[in-house]
Order: structure tokens, then sequence, then C-alpha cells
């Protein structure tokens, strides 16, 4: 603590005053270095953008019910009326996809949000606390991050009992927050350390200010990344218990159930498999695509800092 | 002079270390007075414990043994609630202007914390009213008030954490470093804003500094430490005239002078091929007596060409 | 000039291209570094000197390049040259050291292996041989008990150990050409004295030449046989180190020199440069320095000055400094 540590001059080399001068440090400024940058991550955006605005609008896009059966017309190849065919049950393939994107969303974004607010503070607390608090945290994670989440889910099934089942997708928060509580707990610990933070403790603002004030707008940038990355995690979750058939149960449609039923008719009426598949995929990267982008722009000045 | 202000007796600060040795002492037992309104500057080099000193002295980290009294009262083991009084007064001011502000808070708000955690202004308007002053008084233009730290240069950037150490009208300054990690021009303009400031609203400052040119400019007294225990304490006058003890004369001696026609070459050939200190112990550790009188002999005869003729000879150790 | 020159810098320009334009950080430098001396480039934060340093050994990352100019080492031309031919050149001809050894060098590997690794790339010998050079080199540059310092990692040691071993690394090819970046700034003043006298020994023991490029005008008095200064970009003056601190013509350099702190004055108050470093991007029409010199003159904000000789070297691009001297 006695070295000097710090690069000695003002760095502002016209290095660093190119790259200052480039952009601002808020988040907002480097959102836009994003989007005229990394084109692909600007694609991401829209496709995500738009199958959730298609999810949201799927009653006005369409005029069939997901549930509408029509046994006269089961298991029909793509035409006009049915831009997608239909499934063994006669209903729309393609209605069947836009509400099955409301789940995949619904259920890709809100255990995520829960598990990241969970596991944020968790990560903080343990963080700044240090000491046993941190070890029992962390521990815990530990074990969350060993278990194989399928089962969890399982045994939830088994404890909630058959009512249930369509809320077990929620599973993901169990587990998934001590990804994130790690995440932030090691941002923590080296913001913790920092100069500013050491200035607000020689003012004399009360810890639990400054774990607000001042470590967790700087563990933002990490989240939002963190965010955009554990979403196509969950929705693949949800698509593999729907498949698998602990998920979402008919009439209900989610993308894996529809992957799952249409499995019998692979050779014949692919597409009745392939049409969620590929959705389900094309959100899954489109997710990844996103974080990337958001994480080189976001995270190395995290880690510049 | 006045009456004192901080005092510490006894101060010792040990950090654990894994490994064979057990405790690391970073201050051991170091006695030190600091008089109201004076410029006390502590010197020495990395690792001496300068800086883990400034911060047990107004205990940003707990000291380990020792008192500390501010204006007589005990202040070493007190908590909470019954040390914010003191908090107040004693402020900081940290070396690097790139670490020391919250990259993603606006300077108003910067400088404004101290203000919030101590509710000193009813309502915001006022606040906002406290932080333009401040802002004022150590040279920040107004429009700035809504940027970020980024935007601003090393110089400006250390101006605006002098603005938050002084926001609560604090008596004490610690400075650590302040001005090292600024270029040279830039230094004279906060080491010149920092001597207004004291003078102004009659700060104390405790001016940590490896840099003796710069103590040499702010400070009343000077105290040297080394490796943990203070070796030399005293006027700063008297101190840079003559230097009583080996280490003191020891740094006086490595300042590079920015003057060419005094280069090392053209010392006395006794002390100019000296082999290089063994690097593997810090060179300071090496002086025995001895050694220094050869070295300090030689430094001695150029010493008279750039100190003020005193008439005196050097004293001895 | 009768000297052989080792470095030859002409016309020298870089830029970076960022989102808001152009910005100049090496405006038209021309420099020259004879054999065996040790040159220094001063100026503060923005000046360019870091850069122009790294524009000679090829190191500009993007958005910056090098615009234009010529840079020649020994008669050969640097400029232009593929990235594989500088591999080759850089640490066998010409060498750098930074100012943070501690981020310089690679933390989980022993630092005997990397200095090695910086003769083995350059030279075929064999492995035990290469060992033997960095044991050598170590005791040429001071490292005691250079066996035992082979095996350490570089938190082991201090920072003026690691600033030797970045030493020992930049030389154990033999280059021509030493640039060193602020080699002292981030070390204690004690240790500073002693990096500095053996930079200068080994420069004159082995006639390598040296640019040193500092901030610090006593490390330039120190060491240097001829300095120049830089300001946005532009080289302002350049003169041999007496002439440059007996006479100052730049007011840049003379507010520099002002405000150096001296030992045996007292001062009430410092002399400043006020106002601060123009932006690059929005550098003024005339001369860069115009609005923060106290002898500016509307010539100065309009027509950019050039650098003329006032004699015997000593160069000055100042319109005041023609008149005068």
């Amino acid at each position: 603590m006695d070295q000097l540590s710090s690069p000695s001059t003002e760095t502002l080399t016209a290095e660093a005053l190119a790259a200052e001068l480039g952009e601002a440090d808020t988040i907002g400024s480097k959102l836009h270095r994003l989007a005229s940058e990394n084109k692909l991550a600007v694609v991401s955006m829209a496709v995500i953008v738009f199958i959730a605005l298609a999810a949201v609008f799927a009653p006005l896009l369409t005029p069939y019910g997901f549930a509408e059966q029509d046994l006269a017309v089961r298991l029909q190849n793509p035409s006009a009326a049915h831009w997608l065919g239909t499934d063994e049950l006669g209903r729309d393939e393609l209605t069947r996809l836009l509400y099955g994107a409301r789940v995949s969303l619904l259920v890709g974004v809100v255990p995520t949000i829960v598990s990241m607010l969970l596991g944020a503070i968790l990560g903080l607390i343990a963080g700044f606390c240090g000491g046993w608090t941190d070890t029992v945290i962390m521990r815990v994670a530990d074990v969350m991050l060993a278990f194989p989440s399928l089962l969890l889910a399982l045994v939830i099934m088994y404890i909630l009992g058959r009512r249930h089942r369509e809320h077990l997708s929620l599973h993901s928060p169990y587990i998934d927050w001590a990804g994130v509580a790690r995440v932030v707990r090691s941002q923590t610990l080296s913001l913790r350390e920092s100069q500013y933070v050491e200035a607000a403790n020689s003012i004399g603002v009360k810890k639990l200010t400054i774990i607000f004030r001042h470590i967790f707008p700087n563990c933002v940038p990490s989240l939002i990344v963190l965010f955009t990355l554990n979403i196509p995690g969950a929705i693949l979750s949800e698509s593999s218990m729907s498949f698998l058939g602990i998920g979402v149960q008919p009439p209900g449609c989610s993308w894996g159930l529809m992957a799952d039923t249409g499995r019998t008719y692979l050779t014949s009426h692919p597409m009745l498999s392939l049409a969620p598949s590929v959705a389900i995929m094309l959100v899954v990267l489109a997710f990844n695509f996103l974080g990337d982008g958001l994480r080189d722009v976001l995270d190395p000045y995290m880690n510049r800092r | 002079m006045s009456e004192i202000l901080l005092e510490a007796k006894g101060l010792v600060k040990e950090f654990p270390v894994k490994g064979r040795h057990k405790v690391v002492h970073a201050v051991s037992g170091v006695d030190i007075t600091l008089y109201q309104g004076e410029s006390l500057a502590l010197v020495g080099e990395s690792g001496c414990g300068k800086s883990t000193m400034g911060r047990a002295l107004i205990r940003l980290l707990p000291a380990t043994a020792g008192r500390v009294y501010y204006k007589g009262t005990d202040i070493t083991n007190l908590k909470g609630e019954d040390f914010a009084p003191y908090r107040r007064q004693m402020q900081m001011v940290f070396q690097d202007p790139y670490a020391s502000l919250n990259p993603r808070m606006k300077v108003r708000d910067i400088i404004a914390e101290p203000l919030v955690t101590y509710r000193v202004c009813p309502t915001p308007e006022a606040t906002t009213q406290r932080v333009l002053e401040l802002m004022a008084e150590v040279g920040v233009q107004r429009e700035f008030l809504d940027r970020y730290p980024h935007q601003f240069s090393g110089g400006q950037r250390q101006r605006i954490g002098i603005a938050r150490a002084i926001a609560l009208r604090p008596e004490l300054i610690i400075c650590d470093e302040p001005v090292s990690a600024l270029d040279v021009s830039v230094q004279s303009q906060v080491l010149n804003l920092l001597k207004d400031l004291q003078k102004e609203r009659g700060l104390t400052y405790l001016f940590i500094s490896h840099d003796l040119s710069v103590v040499k400019f702010i400070s009343h007294r000077v105290a040297v430490m080394f490796l943990g225990k203070l070796c030399e304490v005293g006027k700063t006058s008297e101190l840079f005239a003559h230097p009583l003890h080996p280490y003191t004369r020891f740094l006086l001696d490595a300042i590079p002078k920015a003057d060419p026609h005094r280069r090392e070459e053209e010392k006395a050939p006794s002390d100019g091929r000296s082999p290089p200190v063994p690097s593997t112990r810090h060179p300071a550790a090496v002086f025995t007596p001895a050694v220094l009188t050869r070295r300090s002999d030689a430094r001695r005869r150029n010493q008279s060409c750039n100190k003020p003729a005193t008439g005196k000879s050097p004293a001895t150790e | 000039m009768n000297e052989q020159l080792t470095l030859s810098i002409e016309h020298l320009r870089s830029s970076f291209f960022t989102l808001r334009g152009e910005v100049k950080a090496v405006n038209d430098v021309s420099l020259a570094v004879p054999k065996g001396k040790i040159v220094g480039i001063v100026g503060e934060s923005g000046c360019g000197k870091s850069m122009t340093a790294k524009s000679i050994i090829g190191i500009l990352k993007y958005p910056g390049r090098v615009v234009g100019g010529s840079i020649r080492l020994d008669g050969q031309e640097l400029a232009g040259l593929s990235d594989r031919a500088m591999r080759q050149i850089r640490g066998r001809d010409i060498s750098m050291i930074f100012q943070e050894p501690m981020t310089s060098l690679n933390p989980v590997v022993k630092v005997g292996k990397q200095v090695q690794e910086a003769v083995l790339l350059h030279r075929s010998i064999t492995s035990a041989e290469a060992r033997q050079e960095v044991l050598k080199i170590f005791r040429t540059v001071g490292i005691s008990e250079p066996e035992k310092r082979y095996d350490s990692y570089p938190f082991q040691l201090s920072g003026g150990l690691r600033q030797r071993v970045m030493i020992a690394m930049a030389m154990i090819c033999r280059p021509k050409l030493l640039i060193a970046d602020e080699p002292t700034t981030a070390l204690d003043v004690t240790i500073e004295a002693q990096i500095l006298k053996l930079m200068k020994d080994l420069s004159r023991n082995t006639g390598m030449s040296i640019i040193l490029i500092t901030h610090n005008l006593g490390v330039i008095a120190e060491l240097c046989d001829f300095v120049y200064v830089m300001y946005a970009g532009k080289i302002v003056e350049q003169a041999d180190t007496i002439t440059l601190f007996d006479h100052p013509l730049h007011p840049y350099m003379q507010g520099l020199m002002a405000s150096v702190i001296r030992l045996d004055r007292d001062v009430e108050r410092l002399q400043t440069i006020p106002g601060v470093v123009p932006n690059l991007l929005h550098l003024p029409a005339g001369c860069a320095f115009s609005n923060r010199c106290p002898y500016a003159s509307d010539e100065c904000r309009t027509q950019p000055p050039v650098l003329h000789d006032v004699g015997s070297g000593h160069l000055v691009r100042c319109f005041r400094g023609e008149d005068d001297k």
C-alpha cells in the first residue's frame, strides 16, 4: 500500500486522450459505440425486439387461437392458409410458434431477473462483509453450482405436485443466482479496495451507503452482460424440461413442447419440430451475440480500472 | 507555536503475513505531534510506512497499538456516533487523481457527498450552492458541475478531490502524495492552491510525500520516516540546511538536481565509482555511518554550492 | 555534423483516427541521435513523446498509426517496414523500457526465463548458453546474486530490481538504441539515482545510444547530452543540455524550468504555467502554446511558428526567439 503502485505521471497520453475523446465513460455512450461498431450485436438486438413484439402482439398477428384444433386439416404442409403448416391436432404451427415465444421469453427473462437480483445482493454482501458471511454464502453458492439443475426441477416438481407444473420453469433462480453472486462478489472485492471507496470511508459514509452508491453502480456493466448471457440458459432450460415432459403441459404451448410433440412426425413432417428448434436457436444466438457485444464494450473498461 | 491538534503516542500498525514471518511492522512505535495551523511533512521512501501511518492517524486503519489524541481527547477506540464529529474534522486528499473519484459519479455528487453524509445543508439547492462555492475556491469552472471525472485532466481531478476534502471545513487534512501523479507545471498549480487554502482557512496539513523538493515548499516541519520509525523531525529550513540523521542526508543527496553543471561525474573520484549498492537489500539499509560519511563527504563539497551559505560546517553524526 | 547517427528521424507524423477526428499526436517531428549519446525528449502529458517512441519502434496500436516521415536506424529505413521485419529489429537493434516494470513483465513467468526468451529470439544459441548470457547481463546491470534472481518472479522483486531486469532484457542483444520511456518515474528517489547512473554507464561502456523520455527536468539534466522539448505534438525547442538549461528560449521551456522547485531558494508561491494543454483535436491556428504564453501576440495566435536556428544547434519554434539572444 506504500508502493507508488499507480502510474506516476499523468497518463493522459495522446492515446488515452484519443480514447477518451472518442467516448465518454457513461453506459449510454458505450452502447452507442456498440451500435456503431458491432453489426452482429445490432442485428441480434433487432431479432430479439422483433420476436418480443411478435410475442406481445401475437393475437393481432394471427387469426387462429393457439389451442384451436381443426382435425380436418391436421398435419398439413406449409400453405397459404397455414404458413408453417399444422400440427397433429390441426393447430396452426405459426400461431403456436408466436404464442410459444411468449412463454420462452417470459421464462427466459423473469427468472433471470429474479436470479440476478438475488445473486447481486448476496454477492455484494459476501464481497463487502467478508469473513464468515462471505464463506457461508460462497459455499452455498458452490453447492448450487454443482447441483444438476434438471434434477432439482424434478425434485421440486414432486414436492409441488401436478398443479404447479407450469411454474417449474422458475426453478432457475434457485440455482442461477450462484453464478451471478460469484461474479458480483469478485468485483465487490476489488472495488472495495479502490481509492474512491477509501475516500468515502475517510468522509465517514456509512457502509451500506458505500455499497449502493459506490460499489453497486460499478458492477452494473457486468450485470448487464450477465443478464443477456443468462437468458438463453433459462430459455434452453425451459425448453429442455418441456421437451422432457416436465415443463409446460398441453394445451399450453412452448417451443420445447412443440419440438417434443413434433418428434413423432420427424420424418414425415419435419417442420413441426424444426420450426420451434430454429426459433430457440435464433433467440439463444441473438442473446449470446448481444451479450458478447455488450461485454466487449462494457467489460474491458471494468478490467482497465 | 500553537496548540496541539493531533498527537500520537507509541503508534504501531502491524499487518499479518502468511509465511515465515508472522507480521510486518509497517509502523513500529511512533510518537508524533501536529500543531494547529502547521504543515507537517512525512517523508520517506516506498515501504517506510508513511502512508500507513497517515491512515492510522485518522483511523482509516485501526492501529495495532498506541494512542491517538485529538485536541487532548483520546480517540483511539471511539466508534460510530462518538467518532463522527472527529471524523468530520480529519479529511484526506488522495494520491491518484484517476482512482480517487468514482468514475460513475458526477462532479457535483462527488463534492456533495460529505455534505450529504452529515446533512450539512437543509435543501438540495443549498447543497448545490455550497458545491459551486467549493468549486470556485479550488478553481474548477462552474459549468463543469455535471461532468464526469474522465472528462477532466489529472490536475483538475485533484482539485475536485481537494474540494471534496475541504467541504466539511475540517481542521486537519492528510495529503497523501497529492501531486506525485501530476505533471510538473500542474504540480505547481495544485501546490499553490494547497498553500493558499491553508492560509485562508487555517488548515493543518499532514503532508505525506517522497518528493523532498515539494516538501520544502509546502511544509513548516518535516518528519523523516524509515522502516516504520521516525528518524528525524525538525523545522524544514533547519532540516534541509543541516540534516542530522544519515538517512536524511542520504535522501537529500539523492534528489536529481535540475542543473547539468552539477552532474555525478563531476564529483570527486573517491565517490564517483562506488559500486552499485547490492540490490538485494534496500540501498538505505546498507548505510553504516562509515559508508555514509564517505559518500556524504564528497557531496558536501557540492552542497555548499546550492544551499544557503550558513558559515557552519555540516553537522556530524 | 560528422558524427555518426544511430537514429535519424525526419518529419515524422503519427495520428489517431478517432470518431471525432484526427488527433495529430506526433506532428512533424525531426530528431537525431548520435552514436553513444543520450538524447532526452522532455514534455508533459499529451505532448506526444511516448507516441514518438512507439512510432519509432513500431508498436502503435489501432486507431493510431504512422502517417508520414522517415525513421532511419543506422541508415536503414524503418518506416513502412512490415511487422515481421520490425519484429527482427525490436529487441535486437532497438529496445524499449517502460515506466511500469510490473506491467511490462509477465507476472507468472520467472524473470530469468523472460530475459532468456529475449535472447533466444534473436540469436541461435542453446538454452544453456542463453542462461549464461542472462546471468552475465544480470551482473552487468548490477543485479546481485544473479542465480537466485534468475528464478524469482516479478512480484518477489522490488521496483528498482524489476527495472534492472527490464534493462537487462532490453540490453541482452546489445541493441544500437535503447528507448527509455519514463524509466524512473515510478521509483523512489534513491533507486532512481542508481538506475540513472546505470544507464549512463551502460551507454558509455557499450556505445549504445539512448533516447530518454521524461517530464522530469532533473533527470534530463543528470543524464542527457542533447534535449528536445515537445509540446502538443511538435518540437518547440532543441539544444544541448547545458545550453538549454542556461538559456531556454521557448516560453514553455522557461515556464517548465521556473516550475521546478529549487532547493536553494525559499518561495512563497511557485511559478506556474497558467491554463492547460490544448485539446489536440482543436488546436489553435497559430502557436499551440499561445493561449498560455505570457508573450503571445496576434501573430502568435494566427501564424504557426517554425523551428529556426539561433546558433550552434539550438533551435526554437517561436517568433520571439527570432529577435532574442
